[in-house]
């Protein structure tokens, strides 16, 4: 049944908390390094709420997220390293005008691929387009001949592997294992400052509501019920006359894209970009803070990337040796114990009691529920 | 690109590069045999697969210590003890996570993906906290060192010599164990019809744990063969993981002899290439050569015709 309202009243709930977490509690309580922080696991809600939509609903599981993010990461690293390395700014290479790791490997023009990222405008179009091109050609090519499941999942980690070596032996273009580096404004604007970081942080959050905003209404139209149906019933999707492949397509590139704005926005937080977040290891991770948060919840996905990464940070502060142990012992627990993640928690034992609690008790206000901030779907 | 070299030069690289390919080709296959018959025949996908290996790899560098300190008299065969008892481990382990973990998730393939990750982070962290995160190598008898001088330009070595060995006689008896054993034709008729194999009174819980087991003792050996030509570190597992599962899929995943044969070929492929591109970009050749292939023939090359 499609509800007729856009959110229902636990949706709703979970959106308010969300927005009051994010924009007045965060903001006004950290300073600015962990606000950054956060900007940089919020990154990662983007690629799960990609996730959520194209695994959870569609039942694709992609585990080369890692490469969308880095599409989108890399597009928006290469404009700002152009603009970093004006010919001002890098007059004592032997070829001013073109980033620094190009000259030290001996390349002496500027590869006819970074031309485009001088512009502002053509950047943003690419951060979208090259990474949705992309899953449009892998999609395409793996779905019209009905690979799914498995073999998609393996074939999307080998392209994981094969971008990732890529970059790190292509040195002279894409800046090799270090990554691109040494970012410092964004169309004139100095992204290093705390001011800056800042607004970012604002700039991301307002772009993850967006995000969800889509999500949901991906979710709640036919579109989203199709992704359902095929999910449990493949064959009976096709006999109705769906074309499955091209919907399998569609939630994959829709993914992609999220990643890719996640992406970009990695590399305008952290300020720079790495194969380190293209390959193999990260892709999984992605998939992990999900599948903590809950495969099924849009929510819960955003949940999953905050609590995870925040539980890594401090982990891994404190206890370097415990962290992959935790991780570990986490994702086995969560596909043993607790398929749909945090948010199916939530919506099986917290939610009916305080659902009870609110029918008997009408007076009491949700303000004291925003304030657990706790996972909602 | 072939200017600077004579006829006579050209044959001899040819001939050490295709060997370079074959010792390559039986890391492949002895890592994808327990790979083929943990994904082929029972759909579970191992991520922590490498991590079986290279508990094998260090159990054989532990006997090789243990051999070297207490009786080194039993040094020029300590290797075929660690052998057994890298499979022993290896394969313990292995029954050990399938009764812990994967018999709850069979109905669930991508899940297994997902645990098993997990269980290959704790499994790298445990090799790192009790053997410390550098990278060990163990020290190769006198008779496994040099190399077999086959013509004045031709140097085979011998360690890659024995291991390609091991690999012909691990694979043998792998075949035997599947085709030929009654053992082996339980295992079959579980994985082509879990509950008709039930129902004529095949034990397939035991089948599962014991089919999980050998898979993961293969690795063992794979990893205990792996020492005689790589040092093996905490995260050495992970590095092959991608590759192995690309050999299984290519070959189709099914079929054991596919696996063989996609594995012989995406070796050469690569070892040929590295000797004229660089590292990287061979690697980055052959894969894309691989996905493409896949996604013209996603059921791989050689696989079973089967109406779903």
């Amino acid at each position: 049944m499609i509800n007729s309202r856009f959110f229902n009243r636990s949706e709703l709930l979970g959106f308010l908390a969300l927005a009051v977490l994010l924009i007045v509690i965060l903001p006004l309580s950290l300073d600015i390094f962990r606000l950054n922080l956060v900007a940089k696991y919020l990154t990662y809600a983007f690629v799960g709420i990609g996730l959520v939509l194209c695994w959870g609903y569609g039942g694709i599981l992609s585990l080369g997220q890692g490469v969308f993010f880095g599409l989108g990461g890399y597009c928006m690293a290469m404009y700002l390293k152009l603009e970093a390395s004006s010919v001002a700014n890098t007059k004592i290479q032997s070829t001013p005008g073109i980033p620094d790791f190009m000259d030290w490997n001996q390349l002496t023009a500027l590869p006819f691929f970074w031309k485009p990222f001088h512009s502002f405008p053509i950047t943003l179009l690419a951060i979208l387009l090259v990474p949705a091109f992309f899953a449009l050609i892998i999609g395409a090519a793996m779905f019209k001949r009905r690979v799914g499941g498995v073999y998609f999942a393996i074939i999307t980690q080998a392209i994981a592997a094969i971008l990732t070596i890529l970059i790190v032996g292509q040195q002279g273009y894409t800046g090799g294992i270090n990554g691109i580096t040494d970012l410092r404004t964004l169309h004139g604007w100095d992204i290093r400052t705390d001011h800056a970081k800042f607004i970012l942080y604002f700039v991301e959050v307002v772009l993850l509501f967006g995000c969800i905003v889509a999500a949901q209404f991906i979710r709640l139209t036919k579109l989203g019920r199709i992704l359902v149906a095929m999910r449990e019933q493949e064959d009976r999707v096709r006999f109705s006359g769906y074309s499955v492949a091209n919907f399998k397509i569609f939630a994959f590139c829709a993914a992609a894209v999220f990643a890719a704005i996640g992406g970009a926005m990695f590399t305008l937080e952290v300020g720079f970009m790495s194969p380190s977040f293209v390959g193999i290891v990260p892709s999984i991770e992605m998939v992990i803070y999900t599948a903590v948060g809950g495969r099924m919840s849009i929510f819960g996905a955003v949940w999953g990337a905050l609590l995870v990464n925040f539980a890594k940070t401090s982990l891994s502060e404190s206890f370097p040796q415990l962290w992959l142990f935790g991780l570990g012992a986490l994702f086995i627990a969560v596909v043993l114990a607790f398929p749909n993640g945090l948010s199916g928690i939530w919506a099986d034992h917290v939610q009916p009691r305080i659902d009870r609690l609110l029918s008997s008790r009408k007076s009491k206000s949700v303000a004291g529920m925003i304030a657990d901030g706790a996972p909602a779907e | 690109m072939f200017g600077d070299y004579s006829i006579s030069d050209l044959g001899a690289i040819l001939a050490m590069q295709g060997f370079a390919g074959l010792i390559l080709f039986s890391v492949y296959v002895l890592m994808a045999l327990g790979l083929a018959i943990i994904f082929g025949q029972m759909g579970v996908i191992n991520m922590a697969h490498g991590e079986f290996m290279i508990l094998g790899a260090y159990v054989t560098w532990m006997t090789s210590n243990a051999v070297q300190h207490t009786a080194p008299w039993l040094f020029p065969g300590y290797f075929f003890i660690a052998m057994i008892l890298a499979f022993i481990a290896s394969g313990a382990l292995g029954m050990l996570v399938e009764w812990a973990l994967i018999r709850h998730l069979y109905k669930r393939p991508l899940d297994t993906l997902l645990a098993t990750w997990g269980l290959s982070l704790i499994l790298q962290q445990a090799y790192r906290s009790i053997f410390g995160a550098r990278e060990v190598g163990v020290e190769l008898p006198e008779w496994m060192m040099g190399s077999w001088q086959a013509t004045d330009s031709i140097q085979i070595p011998i360690n890659g010599m024995f291991v390609m060995g091991l690999t012909i006689l691990i694979t043998i008896v792998v075949f035997y164990i599947l085709f030929w054993s009654s053992w082996g034709k339980q295992v079959r008729a579980v994985v082509q019809n879990r509950v008709m194999a039930g129902a004529v009174g095949i034990n397939t819980e035991k089948v599962d744990r014991y089919t999980f087991g050998l898979g993961c003792g293969i690795a063992g050996i794979a990893g205990s063969a792996f020492t005689m030509i790589g040092s093996t570190g905490p995260t050495a597992g992970q590095l092959y993981i991608v590759d192995t599962f690309l050999v299984v899929v290519f070959g189709g995943a099914a079929s054991l002899f596919g696996t063989i044969a996609s594995a012989f070929s995406i070796s050469q492929t690569q070892s040929t290439l590295e000797f004229f591109l660089s590292g990287s970009m061979a690697k980055v050749i052959t894969l894309l050569t691989i996905v493409a292939i896949l996604m013209v023939r996603p059921q791989g090359l050689f696989a079973l015709k089967v109406r779903k």
